[in-house]
């Protein structure tokens, strides 16, 4: 299904071509540091989406070495010209974001929003960012977010999934603190750094193993998000999981609620259902919707979710989820379609709230 | 409504409970303190004998690190799922609007033989169903 005009997209991947890219946006020192390691010879592909995988980018969106989505006049011919969204959120997906030693993850991450500033957010009004931060040093990310939180375009803090420690954890609080201080959205997008296997069960052999069982580590993100107090802790904290399939969430909602009627004593501050609490701060990007192509299976799944406000249109773009323009699951009803491309988003993200869709006229 | 008398007072000693069998059916009297409730011996999400279950107290947090005990020993977990009940009002700590546990009115009265030359001073349990 074709999507209106206007429709805000929470979720593209820009493609840092190479480490030698980011050479001009790091701070001299670390500049020198990567060049004295030679690791600007490795890109730090990661493995949750290894550029070569038929599903990290739509074929007629590769470029001539093969990486789609490496440069503004890309995204513009490929994305932002044909579906004319009022405003698509940067979500960068890079090794940098996970490196054993935290001081080099920061300053590559840090070349990382440079580079994004420099060459997307400077050159084209439509697009906006999510803060790319080292995910296993919380101290280290709200750095960052201390020193781009000014910058009205970044409109969310990106996490991956699977991390070292679960995400409530309260060594990433102070993360949790600085993203509510400036209203920005914590970002949870799909993927693991690979400390653990993608499985709990153990390593698996091929990427359909990882890449299916990517919804298993959304599901435990978010219980470890709602069992550790993290909504309690932080009023104004919103999560957005990004990227993860969509329709394990219901399931997924009612194992949580039925097995917190037994052992909600281990967790008083979870005074209501869990799911009224997802209901009420945790959304989701659209594509992947990993649902049959029929209206009643899509009806149902909605009926499950038992809300309105949870999704937020996507692309996903250069990722391979749909052909052409479709970029709407079909099945999906029309006053739901405006608010998913619309008014959610516009509803989770405060720096998007003002934008208008078309032929909305400003007051 | 008829009253019966289902034990001698001093038979359930505060934090205690004794399940009686009143026309058929299991009610377990529970002594909080010195007054006394009543719980239908059946719990309202899948039928477990809920007044064999533990009394418990209640545990409560707005936020992680902040803990407080409150109730204590007023409230009943389930055997089977642990759902945990209001003692005094049967109320379900989990679906608080929706599941509660069936109740009975309880005093405690003493009771008169008809006897003239003899009374019995201790008091009784009575329920009324």
């Amino acid at each position: 299904m074709t999507l209106q005009h206007g429709a805000i997209d929470c979720d593209i991947h820009p493609t840092v071509p190479s480490v030698r890219d980011l050479l001009p946006h790091l701070e001299p020192y670390w500049r020198e540091h990567i060049l004295r390691r030679g690791l600007e010879r490795d890109n730090f592909d990661i493995s949750a989406y290894p550029s070569g995988s038929p599903l990290t980018s739509r074929p007629d969106w590769r470029g001539a070495g093969g990486l789609a989505a490496t440069n503004l006049a890309s995204i513009q011919a490929q994305l932002l010209d044909p579906f004319r969204p009022s405003a698509a959120i940067c979500n960068v997906l890079h090794g940098a974001q996970m490196m054993m030693s935290e001081d080099l993850s920061l300053a590559l991450c840090r070349g990382i929003n440079n580079w994004l500033i420099a060459e997307f957010l400077d050159r084209d009004p439509r697009l906006r960012a999510s803060i790319t931060v080292p995910i296993h040093s919380a101290e280290l990310a709200a750095e960052e977010v201390e020193r781009l939180a000014g910058d009205q375009r970044f409109v969310q803090v990106l996490l991956l999934a699977m991390a070292e420690v679960p995400l409530g954890r309260r060594q990433m609080w102070p993360l949790y603190r600085v993203a509510e201080k400036y209203g920005l959205p914590i970002g949870i997008h799909a993927g693991s750094s690979f400390r653990h296997p993608p499985s709990a069960g153990g390593w698996g052999s091929l990427y359909l193993e990882d890449y299916v069982s990517f919804a298993q580590g959304f599901a435990g993100a978010l219980n470890s998000l709602l069992a550790e107090g993290v909504f309690q802790k932080f009023p104004d904290l919103k999560v957005v999981l990004i990227e993860s399939g969509v329709t394990w969430m219901p399931a997924s909602m009612w194992r949580i609620d039925k097995t917190w009627r037994g052992v909600r004593s281990e967790v008083p501050w979870l005074a209501q259902l869990p799911t009224e609490i997802i209901r009420d701060r945790v959304r989701m990007t659209l594509q992947p919707f990993d649902a049959p192509p029929d209206v009643a299976a899509v009806t149902r799944v909605l009926e499950q979710l038992g809300s309105d406000d949870m999704l937020l249109f996507s692309t996903d773009y250069p990722h391979w989820q749909f052909d052409g323009m479709d970029a709407l699951p079909a099945g999906l009803p029309p006053a739901l379609i405006q608010k998913i491309l619309f008014d959610n988003p516009r509803a989770t993200y405060p720096r998007l709230a003002a934008l208008h869709p078309v032929g909305e006229t400003t007051s | 409504m008829a009253k019966h008398v289902v034990a001698r007072a001093s038979e359930i000693p505060p934090g205690h409970r004794k399940i009686v069998s009143v026309r058929g059916r299991e009610i377990g009297i529970f002594n909080l303190g010195g007054e006394f409730f009543a719980l239908f011996n059946r719990c309202p999400h899948q039928g477990a004998a809920l007044c064999t279950g533990e009394i418990v107290s209640r545990l409560e947090s707005t936020i992680p690190g902040d803990y407080r005990l409150s109730r204590p020993g007023e409230m009943l977990r389930c055997p089977w799922h642990c759902w945990e009940f209001d003692i005094r009002t049967g109320q379900s700590w989990c679906e608080s609007n929706s599941v509660h546990a069936r109740t009975f009115p309880v005093t405690t009265e003493p009771l008169a033989a008809e006897t003239v030359d003899v009374t019995i001073a201790e008091r009784y349990v009575v329920v009324t169903l």
